[in-house]
């Protein structure tokens, strides 16, 4: 007799059986260590923290390592795992301009105080695939000098001081917390800048290059990009002072955009800002762009009806979590719906050539 | 293996969960009206079923009976994946019976045995907007259930009834709840639309949408159409092959490769209880 | 006799600049009135302001509604005015697209405002399409086509016919015959004077061509930098005008 397809149980464990034999690999080839990871793929690493929203090197390894590097599905492993975190409080803003930069560069000046440090950046490198790598051994050491112990000031603070560029106005209420409260529009900039900061380094990636093709031009000048170390301060009500609980690595990019002004006010350059966890600087720099064009209702730009611009568009796209979890939904079944497009299909199908037989019938 | 000790009972802690009743409760004070809610990012995927979870989550007592099905059935793969996911971190009692469940969480069907109103029916919502496919913007939409200007849905059934001679909608077929809300009854087949108005509590989340929205016991539901083009709650024209049912919804199943078919329940319970009790179909106790 | 709409010192200001200012006048029923200026003198900003598209800055539009008599749209509820936009106002876009869903049949875009009042009867919908593609002289077995596929003058004819099968009171129309070829406008505006006269509409027409309000409007405003600088029987405005501005716009057409 016929019997409808059972064992969705055992196919299932099986599956994840076999997925960790794929996971772990031919075995006479050595097992990777979190620590191996988190050293040696830090970039990966950093992408998963920032997109994850979690920052911790360790779990980011975990996770790269049980998702086969997948970075989506790592991403979406280190995000299940925050929700279900206590929150102690909020830390107090991070002080950037305190930054202990690796890396700080600037577009827009040939020299400035702090000066021009390229850091690890891959950016002048001849992209030839290195075959040393492939053999074992170790890098030659670089050299080293001493560290800058001044602040690095922010580059678009010297413009501020001549009030050329626009003066972000200090907002002091607290923002709303995109993972404890719904998304609802129009979002205000800082609840903008969080879903970018979490958001699919591809999707901003794109937009951010459709607004330098002409989606929403507004050229950005790179103002200042910079990666470092910054304390984490955290204020505790029983000793009415804030402390370090420690340091988190971020990138920073500032731009400097096309001036707004109008009959009334004198022109003023605007800036895009981008704020993301790691050494994630494409990432930062596409943030920017976006935020810019987003901010063309504020500035008193017109909406030209690019992508970049379109708040709710761009918001409720750039999840990468919620945008491959519904892309792959469609794996499951959907037979009960099939089957009722099928019977409508059918009907009128049937109702159509019931048509054409009486119409050829009265002729 | 249980994860009861690592995690809160039914895996959300319990601030979220009082944010997901007082979401439950204000749907249901609002029938159909969609309310947004903080929906957290759960161990398994969006669009699998995340909103129902939520909503099942926190509807949860330890006393009650869990019962999980997609397209009808209850050993769909990710029935059974969500099933013990709920097993795993509350450690409920689940059942195959219908009868038997005190809290159903559904994918696309409504079971064929009427519920009563110690039951809890749980949908899974892909789209919780109606209107989305008319007009993609959420601050639009929104106005529109506000303001109560729902013209162009009805644009879409007339659109479609020029066209194709029919209401071409043959899933989440939308529906008028209370003469005040249109809402998506989520991807059920327009077949189970009547059973709508029931005696059990009917909960819809959307987890990826951030919607949580509700239908009270009992409450007017009435499915959008033309008075000279009503509504039809069709189903395949055939009787279950197996317990001879000649009023449940059924999969087409192909059984060669010749292309010959057969018709089933979809509803997996309902068609092994009426076997049980006797009733037999055309190839029941036959080799296919 | 009540006037239909009373306009009262409506403002409207962009900045620092007038869209436009302290404009006054009743309309009564039946009566069309065309308001004409060069393009910036403030009559779209007016029209906007008065079919609640934009909020004026101070002022009132009073409209003699069917249930409560004379209100004002201004500072009426939303739903409201939006209802009043569905059912007793009227709008023509000079661009047919924007007063047109151009993804639906032409048969669904003159049913919608039937179906947002509620019609629920598909054959009664449908019959009431085609007599009005007939009344806009749009072939019957056109009505499911889309009007992308339609001339540039039969856009703006179904527009029309839109717009008016829930029988408004008062219809406001911004440029309805800008960009079509001339021959084409003409036939439009002998439609548009049959259907005025024969639906007893009032209406409000804004055009920067004489030749619009000459043959369709009973009177007449003429603004400037957002003011209204003359008002009167069009005849007599055209015929005889006092301000200099007119003069200006009277010989500029009779010299083309």
């Amino acid at each position: 007799m016929y019997v409808a397809v059972k064992g969705g149980e055992r196919a299932i464990d099986n599956a994840h059986a076999w997925l960790a034999e794929e996971r772990r690999g031919d075995l006479s080839v050595a097992e990777m260590s979190i620590a191996q990871i988190r050293e040696q793929l830090s970039l990966a690493v950093n992408r998963v923290m920032a997109e994850g929203s979690l920052y911790d090197p360790d779990l980011a390894a975990l996770a790269i390592k049980q998702s086969r590097g997948d970075l989506i599905e790592a991403i979406f492993l280190i995000r299940a795992y925050r929700t279900t975190l206590p929150r102690f409080g909020a830390t107090v803003p991070v002080e950037t301009g305190e930054m202990r930069c690796d890396r700080r560069i600037s577009a827009t000046f040939k020299e400035a105080p702090g000066g021009q440090v390229l850091g690890p950046t891959f950016d002048y490198t001849h992209r030839l695939l290195d075959f040393k790598l492939a053999a074992e051994g170790e890098p030659a050491t670089a050299p080293q000098s001493e560290g800058r112990t001044d602040p690095t000031p922010h580059i678009t603070g010297f413009l501020q001081g001549e009030d050329l560029i626009q003066t972000e106005p200090r907002d002091e209420t607290e923002p709303r917390d995109i993972t404890r409260q719904p998304m609802s529009y129009p979002a205000d900039r800082a609840t903008r800048a969080q879903a970018l900061a979490r958001g699919d380094e591809g999707f901003v990636l794109s937009l951010a290059y459709s607004t330098q093709r002409g989606y929403a031009k507004n050229h950005a000048f790179v103002g200042e990009l910079r990666i470092g170390l910054v304390d984490v301060e955290m204020e505790i009500p029983e000793l009415g002072f804030s402390i370090d609980i420690g340091e988190v690595q971020l990138t920073e990019c500032e731009t400097v955009n096309q001036f707004a002004g109008s009959k009334t006010e004198p022109p003023q350059f605007t800036r895009g800002y981008g704020l993301v966890f790691g050494q994630t600087e494409r990432k930062a720099i596409s943030m920017a762009l976006v935020d810019r064009a987003l901010r063309w209702e504020e500035l008193g730009e017109d909406f030209k009806g690019a992508p970049a611009q379109d708040e709710e568009f761009v918001l409720s796209h750039c999840d990468n979590i919620q945008a491959t979890g519904f892309l792959e939904h469609i794996k499951l079944p959907h037979y009960v719906d099939f089957q009722s497009e099928l019977e409508l299909v059918r009907k009128m199908r049937r109702e159509a050539a019931d048509n054409a037989a009486a119409q050829e019938a009265a002729q | 293996m249980s994860l009861m000790d690592d995690y809160n009972f039914a895996y959300l802690d319990e601030q979220t969960k009082r944010m997901i009743r007082r979401a439950i409760l204000k749907g249901l004070a609002v029938p159909g009206y969609q309310v947004p809610f903080a929906s957290r990012e759960m161990p398994m995927p969006y669009g699998w079923g995340t909103g129902g979870v939520q909503v099942s989550a926190a509807t949860l007592t330890p006393d009650d009976t869990l019962k999980v099905i997609d397209q009808g059935a209850d050993d769909t793969t990710n029935a059974v994946s969500i099933r013990k996911f709920f097993e795993r971190t509350a450690g409920v009692a689940t059942t195959e019976e219908t009868t038997e469940a005190s809290i159903i969480q559904t994918r696309h069907r409504i079971p064929e045995v009427d519920l009563t109103e110690d039951q809890v029916l749980v949908y899974q919502v892909p789209i919780p907007e109606p209107l989305r496919f008319l007009e993609p913007r959420e601050t639009e939409t929104r106005k529109m259930h506000s303001l109560e200007e729902y013209g162009l849905m009805h644009v879409k059934l007339y659109e479609d009834i020029s066209r194709h001679g029919n209401i071409s909608t043959a899933f989440a077929y939308p529906v008028m709840v209370n003469d005040r809300y249109v809402m998506d009854p989520s991807p059920i087949p327009k077949f189970d639309n009547p059973k709508m108005e029931m005696a059990a509590i009917q909960l819809f989340g959307a987890g990826r949408e951030q919607r949580i929205y509700a239908v009270p016991p009992w409450t007017k539901v009435v499915s959008l159409d033309f008075e000279d083009y009503p509504f039809e709650a069709s189903k395949a024209d055939h009787s279950c092959e197996l317990c001879g049912s000649d009023s449940s919804y059924l999969d087409e199943v192909i059984l060669d490769d010749a292309g010959n078919r057969m018709f089933v329940c979809s509803d997996t319970d309902y068609c092994r209880s009426r076997r049980e009790a006797g009733h037999q179909g055309r190839l029941a106790g036959e080799t296919v | 006799m009540t006037p239909l709409l009373q306009v009262r010192d409506v403002s409207k200001l962009y900045g620092g600049r007038i869209g436009c200012g302290d404009v006054s006048f009743d309309l009564y029923p039946g009566e069309v009135m065309g308001i004409v200026g060069e393009s910036g003198s403030g009559k779209s900003t007016l029209l906007n302001c008065l079919a609640g598209h934009l909020v004026p800055d101070s002022g009132q539009v009073i409209f003699d509604t069917r249930a409560d008599g004379p209100v004002d749209t201004v500072t009426m509820s939303e739903p409201a005015r939006r209802m009043l936009g569905r059912t007793d106002w009227a709008f023509v876009h000079q661009h047919a697209r924007e007063g047109l869903r151009m993804g639906v049949s032409a048969g669904g875009n003159i049913g919608e405002r039937l179906m947002a009042v509620g019609g629920r009867h598909y054959g009664n919908i449908r019959a009431s399409a085609q007599d009005w593609l007939g009344r806009v002289e749009i072939d019957a077995d056109r009505i499911d086509d889309r009007p992308s596929h339609f001339s540039g003058g039969m856009q703006q004819r179904l527009q029309i016919a839109r717009n008016l099968v829930t029988g408004p009171r008062l219809v406001f129309m911004d440029e309805p015959t800008g960009g079509l070829d001339v021959s084409v406008q003409a036939r439009l505006l002998d439609l548009l004077r049959g259907l005025v006269r024969e639906m007893g509409l009032s209406a409000l027409i804004v055009t920067h061509d004489l030749a619009v309000v000459r043959l369709l409007a009973d009177r007449l405003m003429v603004m400037k930098d957002g003011h209204v600088v003359e008002s009167g029987l069009t005849d007599q405005v055209l015929d005889d005008p006092q301000h200099a501005y007119t003069q200006l716009l009277v010989s500029s057409v009779l010299q083309v």
